[in-house]
């Protein structure tokens, strides 16, 4: 047994925080508020090697282990949900889903410029009426010999505008259920895909969601990820990795929230003291300290599995589950600490009080997660 | 040419200073440590001259004097992009000692670059005192450096204005703010590629202390900040005329 | 033995501050009862050399080598090194300003002399000899014990108090021994700060922060710190948006001031800044932010809009001085 994390895993940990505490906090107010997408300082998180943490190096990864990651996504996420979401998607979504399934030829063709984070990459799953079942599938990719002819609508996708590269999910077998789902990577500007307008969010405003509609798109046969049949898998497996991203994401909003109101307590004075010194402030302080600390080893023990290549699907949903909901309530202490200030936006915590809502919806709602961890424990 | 950066491991900017009971020494459990930031400066417009001149500066090595605690200040170093490591292993017991462990690892580079100051003990010593050991030449408070030709373009502050220099090497640079925009933020690429890079420890040669800390003191709390009404604010220069007498 | 002190001069000048470190020379030779003497490199008139008298400095070596213009940091610190050894000083006395800094250093490793940069004041103690210093960046002292027989010392700005003392002083010509190759600084172009107050001579600076809002707005700022007579400053993020030149950043990477009297506006005080500006004798803080830290620094503050204040400033200080 071991807590310490080793020099190189700090050192990431430092160059994620050099980079939120000096640059993505600068605008992120007003990138919140007008809800732009972070293009600069989604380049320069690719040059620093942010975009394709896990990926092994000989696909232009930067080879790092899941610890990293979520040591990242944390200090990321304390200062911009918005920039960490894009991140989240491109790495433990798309890139892993690439590498763990992916042929040779995507690899090659897909998967390098992703790890090196000249193009972005979206995850296509929801759908208007599939969100949470993700077996119920409208979205038909039917097998035409030597193509896929896609049909339908995708909902609430993240990196929708921004990125080059698609992952899809879609039914091609509609009688045989969710084992006749499939999955593709697939080129936005394939001819027929069009894009509903960008959602208007409560949190996470610059992060670039909208619905994606697709009417007769050719999808080369190559393109399909695994064997015929494989997709739901495939989506399944992918989102367990991802719950780690999102719950480190999660964390980070809780850890950021949590520091900003330790400050806060130290130099806000009432009643002639400190309010830090007000046993109802302290303890609170003290409440939000322990569920961020347990959130932050769920998160360290999921991805600890999943690079020791054990079974983490259920460490990671409670990971998620957890971190998300301990975010929510952290950041809404974290307000109640600040008081007034607190409801004002230049103090950050009703943004990332805003964005923690957000942890416990998407990438498997808070109860989805408990069906996965419940159907474990009751096997 | 190689450039030597002399690299400083001092606690974070934003640490809170604290020291051990009886006042002699600075208690550092708990600190992170971080390359000093002059320093870092300094490392960073060495980089900046390595890439802009390929041909002539084949690398930059870094060196600090202090225990293996300082390692993963070095390490750092390597992650931007430093390509070799050196480490005096022995407790940097004052300036005059620090440089002249240096001295023994400065003389082989024509362009030494060091940090104006340290934000520990704040000594702006070590440049100095190793440029009169070597017997170089040294430039202080300079905020510009590039080769021009064989020699060198250097700008310095002067009290009382800024001046253009050339040099010829070899030099010492002490460099302060200005000479770099930013230091840079390693990437992982760099971080993953700087443990397979050289970190030499060397054993300290004989060298004299001239100075020593005897105690610290934290200092005197100050007294309530005097609140005024924005719509007063000219009753402010007042009471810094009749009361505080300051103006 | 004695105490030797090197006064710089300003194109043939002297300021306030060679006052200051001839004052402190006299002082600490009283204490130590040692005999005083100063030393001068470059052209300067001897009635200017002559001031120093003011302050108990009874001798002045004056080497009028024009070449020393150049501030060659070795051919200053081997000059002063002859000096000392002529007169037989221990413990030389120099300004903590850019030469200073550059100087001291070398001249300390030729006199095999220990070092103590920014010294706040007169010693602590003689036997044995410690001085007191600024360390972290302002966030502490240290007193430190100098155990070498020679001893270089930079004077921390206003941390001591002037004492007149006036004798007659005997300005004497000094032959430092260096040859033009001694002085391999070459210098292509000077461009000095001209009619402005230098940050490091100010007894009031007057500082802005990033609440400023732009580059332009700095004009009120000037207006105030001409009417003062004030040197201007900025915080970090100001000289990193590229308002203001990073000689004026002062705080724990730039420049550390003691000025009488500081004024804030629109600067929060981060950690970082307060250590660069806390050895302040008066503080004085605008911001908008009832919880800014600078609050906790400061003497005098104001909640509010710096551009309702800083007109009442200028218009309170223009009625003070006229």
């Amino acid at each position: 047994m071991n807590f310490e994390f080793t020099e190189e895993q700090l050192m990431i940990q430092q160059a994620a925080r050099d980079y939120a505490q000096r640059e993505l906090i600068k605008d992120v107010i007003e990138r919140d508020n007008k809800a732009e997408f972070p293009t600069e300082h989604v380049k320069n998180l690719a040059d620093l090697g942010f975009m394709g943490i896990m990926v092994d190096p000989k696909y232009d990864g930067s080879g790092m282990d899941g610890i990293s990651y979520v040591l990242a996504m944390e200090e990321l996420s304390k200062v911009d949900g918005s920039a960490s979401v894009i991140v989240s998607v491109n790495n433990s979504l798309v890139c892993f889903g690439l590498e763990e399934y992916g042929s040779e030829e995507i690899k090659e063709k897909y998967l390098k410029p992703l790890a090196r984070g000249e193009v972005l990459g979206a995850f296509l799953l929801s759908e208007p009426e599939a969100g949470s079942d993700a077996t119920m599938q409208r979205t038909t990719a039917e097998d035409k010999g030597d193509y896929y002819l896609v049909n339908g609508t995708k909902n609430w996708i993240t990196n929708a505008n921004c990125a080059s590269t698609y992952i899809l999910i879609a039914q091609t077998h509609p009688e045989k259920k969710h084992k006749g789902i499939n999955a593709f990577v697939i080129e936005k500007n394939t001819p027929g895909i069009t894009l509903g307008p960008h959602e208007d969010k409560m949190g996470m405003r610059s992060s670039d969601t909208h619905s994606v509609m697709f009417n007769d798109v050719k999808i080369p046969k190559e393109n399909r990820i695994g064997e015929d049949g494989f997709g739901f898998k495939f989506a399944m497996k992918v989102l367990e990795g991802g719950r780690i991203g999102i719950a480190a994401q999660a964390l980070g909003l809780a850890s950021g929230a949590l520091e900003r109101a330790t400050a806060y307590a130290k130099e806000r004075k009432a009643f002639g003291t400190e309010i830090g010194n007000h046993q109802a402030i302290a303890f609170k302080l003290s409440d939000m300290a322990v569920k961020v600390e347990n959130a932050r080893n769920l998160c360290v023990k999921a991805a600890w599995l999943k690079d020791q290549g054990k079974p983490y699907g259920v460490a990671s949903a409670m990971a998620k589950q957890y971190a998300a909901d301990i975010a929510m309530e952290v950041t809404t202490e974290a307000v109640q600490i600040f008081g007034g200030y607190g409801y004002t936006k230049e103090y950050h915590v009703e943004r990332l009080m805003r964005e923690a809502k957000l942890t416990q919806i998407y990438e498997g709602t808070s109860e989805i997660q408990k069906i996965v961890i419940s159907r474990d424990l009751l096997r | 040419m190689k450039i030597l950066v002399l690299i400083g491991n001092v606690p974070d900017t934003t640490t809170k200073i604290k020291f051990n009971a009886d006042k002699t020494a600075f208690d550092a459990s708990g600190v992170q440590w971080i390359i000093n930031p002059w320093d870092e400066l300094a490392l960073t417009r060495a980089m900046e001259l390595k890439e802009a001149n390929a041909g002539k500066v084949e690398s930059v090595v870094v060196a600090n004097v202090g225990r293996a605690i300082t390692e993963g200040t070095l390490r750092k170093a390597l992650a931007v992009g430093a390509d070799e490591a050196i480490r005096v292993d022995a407790d940097p017991l004052d300036a005059f000692y620090v440089a002249s462990q240096l001295a023994a690892v400065a003389k082989d580079y024509e362009l030494v670059l060091a940090g104006i100051e340290a934000a520990d003990y704040n000594s702006a010593a070590i440049g100095g005192m190793l440029a009169e050991l070597l017997d170089r030449k040294s430039i202080s408070a300079v905020s510009g450096i590039d080769f021009d030709g064989d020699s060198l373009k250097v700008s310095r502050e002067i009290d009382g204005g800024s001046q253009s220099l050339k040099m010829e090497l070899p030099l010492l640079a002490i460099v302060q703010k200005g000479i770099a925009k930013e230091p840079r933020i390693p990437a992982m690429r760099g971080i993953m590629m700087a443990r397979k890079k050289p970190l030499n420890v060397l054993a300290p040669v004989e060298a004299e202390t001239l100075t020593a800390y005897n105690s610290f003191e934290m200092p005197a709390p100050k007294a309530a900040c005097k609140m005024i009404n924005e719509e007063q604010a000219g009753d402010v220069i007042r009471l810094l005329h009749e009361e505080a007498k300051v103006l | 033995m004695s105490v030797l002190v090197y006064i710089e001069n300003w194109d043939g000048k002297l300021k306030k501050l060679s006052f200051e470190l001839a004052s402190y020379a006299t002082q600490l030779a009283e204490s130590l009862q040692l005999p005083v003497n100063a030393v001068s490199l470059g052209k300067v008139d001897e009635s200017e050399l002559k001031k120093l008298g003011t302050y108990g400095i009874e001798k002045v070596m004056s080497d009028s080598n024009e070449l020393f213009k150049s501030l060659d940091n070795r051919a200053i610190a081997k000059a002063i090194n002859a000096a000392a050894a002529k007169v037989g000083a221990a413990i030389v006395v120099i300004a903590n300003n850019n030469l200073g800094k550059a100087v001291a250093p070398r001249l300390a490793v030729r006199m095999k002399a220990g070092l103590v940069s920014a010294v706040q004041g007169l010693p602590v103690s003689t036997a044995p000899f410690v001085v007191k210093k600024i360390v972290f960046t302002g966030k502490a002292f240290a007193n430190i014990e100098v155990k070498s027989a020679n001893k270089v010392l930079t004077l921390a700005p206003n941390s001591f108090k002037l004492v007149e003392k006036a004798v007659e002083t005997l300005v004497e010509a000094f032959d430092s021994g260096l040859t033009a190759a001694d002085f391999e600084t070459i210098i292509e172009s000077t461009n000095k700060v001209t009619g402005k107050i230098l940050l490091q001579d100010a007894e009031i600076v007057v500082a802005g922060g990033r609440g400023m809002k732009a580059a332009e707005n700095w004009n009120q700022l000037e207006e105030l710190a001409e009417i003062l007579g004030a040197g201007l400053a900025c915080s970090r993020p100001v000289s990193d948006e590229g308002w203001r030149p990073h000689a004026e950043h002062v705080g724990q990477t730039g420049k550390i001031i003691a000025p009488n009297l500081y004024f804030a506006f629109g600067i929060s005080g981060a950690i970082q800044h307060l250590g660069g500006v806390s050895s302040s004798k008066v503080i004085v803080a605008v911001n908008k932010d009832p919880e800014a830290p600078i609050f906790e620094a400061a003497d005098y503050g104001i909640v509010g809009d710096v551009f309702k204040v800083l007109p009442q400033f200028i218009s309170a200080a223009k009625e003070m001085k006229s």
